[in-house]
């Protein structure tokens, strides 16, 4: 197969492109870029009102590889994981070109690291709770993510809800994972191979919290491992998972609902129950002092009014 | 279809060739022999994105149906293998594609099909891609500019056969580098499922200036027939050699 070696992808689609469905004729009109993956970028576009992301891509086997994948997610009853997928189609621009595309659900959301800023520490585990349930989920269902990482999730809210997105790096368990980013895969870090087991998912999960915790990724250096330990003393955001982190890195969980039940022990412990107790006591204590001193406000007018009362009593008398 | 052999010449080079035969012409024979040319140049880290001599990579990988990269060595082992494993997605729909035009009609192709059906060959053609089995030839230039890349280089074949086997196909690998000073190209590693063994094939390499790329490239060819191992080569002109029958 000839393939197009010049063809370049669109990164600068202007707002108000129509862009039309070659098979199918529908039209989005482009609102702004939303974001760039390793096969395509994704536009906000707009059609009949109702806001949708568009995926445009240059190579159209790893566009419809994504379609498919999304479209297995669709399959899944009940729980929803990732976007949903709304149209496949191809775009001939004026000029001649034909580009791959797939529209999706346009899911609203915040960055991870920035939804986080300025929230309590526990937030980071309840979040990485909501992504090992949708993991289980994926893995049931015979895949496993692969490509997980930070630009790969958004939160949604309200209420606060962690969300898959980009599809690129799904794999089927057992195969070779298709797609990753060195700093979450398990092989750059020593760690196990690049073969898609439930694992794979776990390690990268532990990787997307150091990042959060040191806000940024590092490279591996000349001993991964001691890389890896030391990076992960240092941070106290982390100082509640340090053992959780390390028996993923060990690979001592096979599966998502084994690290799940360590992490709801971790966020359901007694030190958290303890901050609650210390805030109940502060509260009454503030709501008892706060009666005393309506008593004694009550007394002094009690007093006054029967002195004022004496008083008139006098006058009246006399 | 059958299960069969997808072969690679995978070349890492920093430069342009300066002697010998013109390697885009060597690329476009071993394309039509059945051997894909893959062609990774690596860039120094302060050298400019469009370097003179790099021109040369792209042209080569498109005439030897191959893919190419330009990238700093920081990049490399997330480099090689995406682009051996994009090469081989390409072999496979190339061939795939050919079964469609002989079903369909000269005219029909991958691109032509309508998404759904579209989505359907994909899924043939990924299975191809997890399944058949790879030879991948690593041809390095070894020329002096390449020496103080050569660390990266090993690092980024090892990862290479991290990611490959990690497939359910069967991987063979082979190393050769180039210049030498009595033939084009010098065995560095005999072909090898694993890449394990690669930190004792990287002594300290450093010829002279000339880069001979087209004969290198050349002689490389020739090393996928010189094994009886692996089956014959009676399908040569076919991109994906057919076994198994």
């Amino acid at each position: 197969m000839q393939v197009n070696h010049t063809k370049k992808l669109v990164t600068n689609l202007k707002r108000g492109t129509i862009i039309r469905g070659k098979w199918n004729g529908t039209q989005y009109q482009v609102i702004q870029k939303l974001g760039e993956g390793a096969c395509g970028i994704v536009y906000l576009c707009e059609r009949n009102g109702v806001y949708t992301a568009l995926k445009i891509g240059t190579d159209s086997s790893r566009i419809i590889t994504e379609v498919n994948v999304l479209k297995t997610f669709q399959k899944v009853q009940g729980k929803r994981l990732g976007p949903s997928l709304l149209d496949v189609d191809d775009w001939v621009t004026p000029a001649g070109v034909t580009y791959p595309y797939y529209v999706m659900e346009y899911l609203k959301g915040q960055e991870l690291a920035s939804f986080l800023h300025g929230r309590g520490k526990e937030w980071l585990g309840v979040m990485m709770l909501q992504l090992l349930s949708d993991l289980e989920e994926l893995h049931k269902q015979g895949w496993v993510f692969g490509d997980l990482k930070t630009d790969n999730l958004l939160v949604t809210s309200p209420p606060p809800k962690l969300r898959l997105i980009d599809v690129g790096g799904t794999t089927k368990i057992g195969r070779a994972i298709k797609e990753y980013t060195e700093f979450y895969d398990r092989g750059y870090w020593q760690g196990g191979s690049r073969k898609a087991d439930p694992a794979y998912d776990l390690f990268a999960l532990t990787m997307v919290m150091m990042e959060v915790a040191h806000g940024r990724r590092f490279e591996r250096g000349t001993n991964p491992q001691q890389t890896l330990e030391k990076k992960l003393q240092q941070p106290e955001l982390l100082k509640p998972y340090r053992r959780l982190i390390k028996k993923a890195w060990h690979g001592e969980y096979s599966y998502s609902h084994e690290m799940k039940k360590d992490l709801s022990s971790i966020l359901n412990g007694p030190s958290k129950y303890k901050m609650m107790e210390n805030r109940h006591t502060r509260v009454s204590r503030r709501k008892e002092a706060r009666k005393t001193s309506f008593a004694a406000a009550e007394l002094g007018v009690i007093f006054l009014s029967l002195l004022l009362f004496y008083f008139l009593f006098s006058i009246i008398v006399w | 279809m059958k299960k069969g052999t997808l072969k690679q010449i995978l070349l890492l080079t920093d430069g342009c060739s300066n002697q010998g035969e013109d390697p885009v012409a060597i690329a476009a024979l071993a394309n039509d022999q059945g051997i894909t040319v893959n062609v990774i140049g690596i860039l120094d880290d302060d050298q400019s994105e469009q370097p003179e001599g790099l021109e040369e990579v792209e042209a080569i990988a498109m005439s030897g149906g191959g893919v190419s990269q330009i990238v700093y060595q920081k990049a490399l082992s997330q480099t090689v293998q995406m682009v051996t494993k994009q090469a081989m997605t390409q072999t496979l729909q190339g061939v795939v594609n050919q079964e469609l035009k002989q079903i369909l009609g000269e005219k029909q192709s991958f691109e032509e099909l309508p998404p759904d059906k579209r989505g359907e060959v994909m899924e043939v053609v990924e299975d191809l891609g997890e399944t058949c089995d790879l030879e991948v030839l690593v041809l390095v230039d070894t020329s002096a500019s390449m020496t103080p890349k050569l660390s990266t280089v090993k690092e980024a074949l090892f990862d290479l056969s991290l990611s490959l086997n990690a497939r359910s196909g069967n991987n063979r690998f082979s190393i050769f580098c180039f210049p030498n000073k009595m033939k084009p190209i010098q065995k560095l590693m005999d072909w090898t499922p694993e890449l394990d063994g690669i930190s004792k094939v990287f002594p300290k390499l450093a010829s002279g200036g000339i880069t001979p790329t087209g004969p290198a490239l050349k002689e490389a060819m020739y090393q996928f027939g010189k094994k009886s191992l692996f089956g014959s080569m009676k399908h040569a002109s076919e991109p994906y050699e057919e076994t198994g029958n």
